[in-house]
């Protein structure tokens, strides 16, 4: 039975040393480490945070420079497209240039040609002509009176001989 | 581990034949004083005026005891006397201060009575003596107040030492900060936080002393000399008054929805009301009063268990059942050692537990199923 009856005085010291190791450790231990606990706890979180901050930039500018990269192979690519698509069309348009303008030079030869022959023709009838009046002239003065009438008669002769 | 029991149980054997052997020469030995075992174990686990040290022969053949005497602070009829334990000469002396004149009988002072030789009125009643002397009240420095001085001082010069190593280096821990850190963060982020929620900050430096002064005595109370020894966190008025602390942080820290719930539960029908006030007023009690006996019978009973199993060599007055005894004693040191942290954090997470019941928010109403106990 008297295991189980307390003691005043027990009571009494234990109540002031409990209170006062509360007061003690409260002011000079548990306030302080506690704060640094969690301070250190802040600065690890903190920390880790900043870590995985920094790596998710990384990744975000790997990615940024790997579409620049993309981007600038795209670019040549389609400058290159766009360069050969250019040469082709000026080929092809030189080309056709040219057909043109060798259609246009064989036409223009052609009608120069026509036109000389013309000419030619012209001068060769004027030449038969005269030739002829000449000719005729001498050969029918007697006939006719007048050149006017030689000229007519050989006129629409020669409308008759069509060269071509 | 058969082996170990079947080890322990053939010591076992042996010891008791050896004992059975030797009885009858040890028959006619009886000058010497029966050794009494529950006097030894009360000796042991209850508070004394001195903190005994170890006894001795002397050459000449007498019992020579080495202790340290302690302050006695008494008060009776108005007079305060202080003196010191070693006035009593081990109860063999009556003390006289003035107009009281004190005894010391078992660890217990009295006031001597003149009419009696010495000074004690015993009253035999069915086996027991009864002491009919009245009690000065007693205030003295006795060998758990001295113990709990000492783990105080520890505690206070342990601390300091770590909040300083934090303050020096706030990175990793180093020596003895690194050894209690994961105890403080133990008490921190798993009793205070998960039972005190936002609140836990107010009540952690309660939370952490309470554990570590009931680890440490517990500790202390294992080592079976001088600094410790004291059977402190065993003793009941030790652990009443700290359950009384946790019964004022809770009554005193307890919200509204705390009284509500303790005088009129919502949620029960109202005829049912005044039957679960009794309950719950009771309960109030209960805890702390739980609190108080868990840890002194805890302790207690460990140190009993103990100190019987090495009362056995003095028993069976054989050296052959040393080796059984030791293993059982080592056994039974190592269940301590655990029992001592377990102690200290069931008293510190129950208070903790109830702390938080009494000053949680109640903003939903269905927490109220979570608290129920």
């Amino acid at each position: 039975m008297d295991l189980v009856t307390p003691g005043i005085g027990l009571i009494f010291w234990t109540g002031i040393i409990f209170l006062t190791l509360l007061f003690i450790l409260t002011k000079v231990a548990w306030k302080p480490i506690n704060k640094m606990i969690e301070n250190r706890n802040q600065s690890i979180e903190d920390a880790l945070k900043m870590a995985e901050k920094a790596r998710e930039e990384m990744k975000q500018l790997q990615a940024e420079n790997e579409k620049i990269l993309s981007d600038a192979r795209a670019e040549r690519d389609k400058m290159l497209k766009e360069a050969r698509d250019m040469k082709e069309q000026i080929v092809a348009q030189a080309k056709e240039e040219a057909v043109k303008e060798m259609e246009r030079i064989r036409k223009n030869v052609g009608m120069e040609i026509e036109a000389q022959k013309a000419a030619a023709i012209e001068e060769m009838k004027n030449t038969i002509v005269d030739l002829s009046i000449e000719v005729a002239k001498k050969v029918i003065r007697k006939e006719l009176k007048s050149d006017n009438e030689h000229q007519q008669l050989v006129e629409s002769m020669l409308k008759d001989i069509k060269f071509n | 581990m058969i082996r170990f029991f079947a080890l322990i149980a053939a010591g076992v054997f042996l010891a008791i034949n050896l004992y059975a052997g030797g009885q009858s020469n040890a028959s006619h030995d009886q000058e010497e004083k029966d050794f009494n075992v529950n006097e030894l174990i009360m000796h042991h686990i209850k508070d004394a005026h001195e903190w005994h040290i170890l006894d001795y022969k002397k050459s000449d053949g007498t019992i020579k005891s080495f202790s340290i005497p302690l302050p006695i602070i008494v008060y009776y009829k108005g007079q305060l006397d202080v003196f010191l334990s070693s006035e009593f000469e081990h109860g063999h002396k009556i003390v006289t201060k003035g107009n009281n004149s004190y005894i010391l009988h078992h660890e217990k002072i009295y006031i001597a009575d003149p009419e009696s030789e010495n000074g004690l009125r015993i009253e035999e009643k069915e086996n027991e003596h009864v002491i009919l002397n009245e009690k000065p009240l007693d205030f003295s420095i006795t060998k758990n107040v001295l113990a709990m001085f000492i783990v105080a001082i520890l505690m206070i010069l342990i601390f300091t030492k770590v909040a300083r190593s934090y303050q020096k280096n706030p990175g990793r821990p180093h020596g003895l900060q690194a050894f209690l850190e994961p105890l403080i963060v133990f008490v921190r982020d798993d009793i205070a936080y998960p039972n005190l929620g936002s609140k836990a900050n107010r009540f952690l430096p309660y939370l952490l002393t309470v554990f570590f002064f009931i680890l440490i005595n517990n500790l202390l109370g294992i080592v079976p000399f001088f600094p410790g020894g004291a059977n402190v966190t065993g003793n009941i008025a030790v652990t009443m008054t700290l359950a009384t602390f946790t019964f004022l942080a809770i009554n005193l820290n307890g919200n509204k929805h705390y009284w509500q719930h303790n005088f009129w539960m919502p949620g029960v029908p109202v005829f049912v009301r005044p039957i679960l006030a009794v309950v719950e007023i009771m309960g109030m009690f209960v805890k702390p009063i739980a609190l108080t006996i868990r840890l002194f019978a805890n302790i207690t009973a460990g140190h009993i268990i103990i100190l019987s199993l090495v009362s056995l060599i003095f028993i069976f007055k054989s050296l052959t059942i040393s080796p059984v005894s030791v293993i059982f004693v080592l056994f039974m040191n190592c269940m301590e050692l655990l029992v001592a942290f377990l102690q200290a954090y069931i008293f510190t997470i129950l208070s903790a537990l109830f702390i938080g019941i009494a000053v949680e928010d109640h903003e939903h109403h269905e927490s109220h199923e979570h608290v129920s106990h």
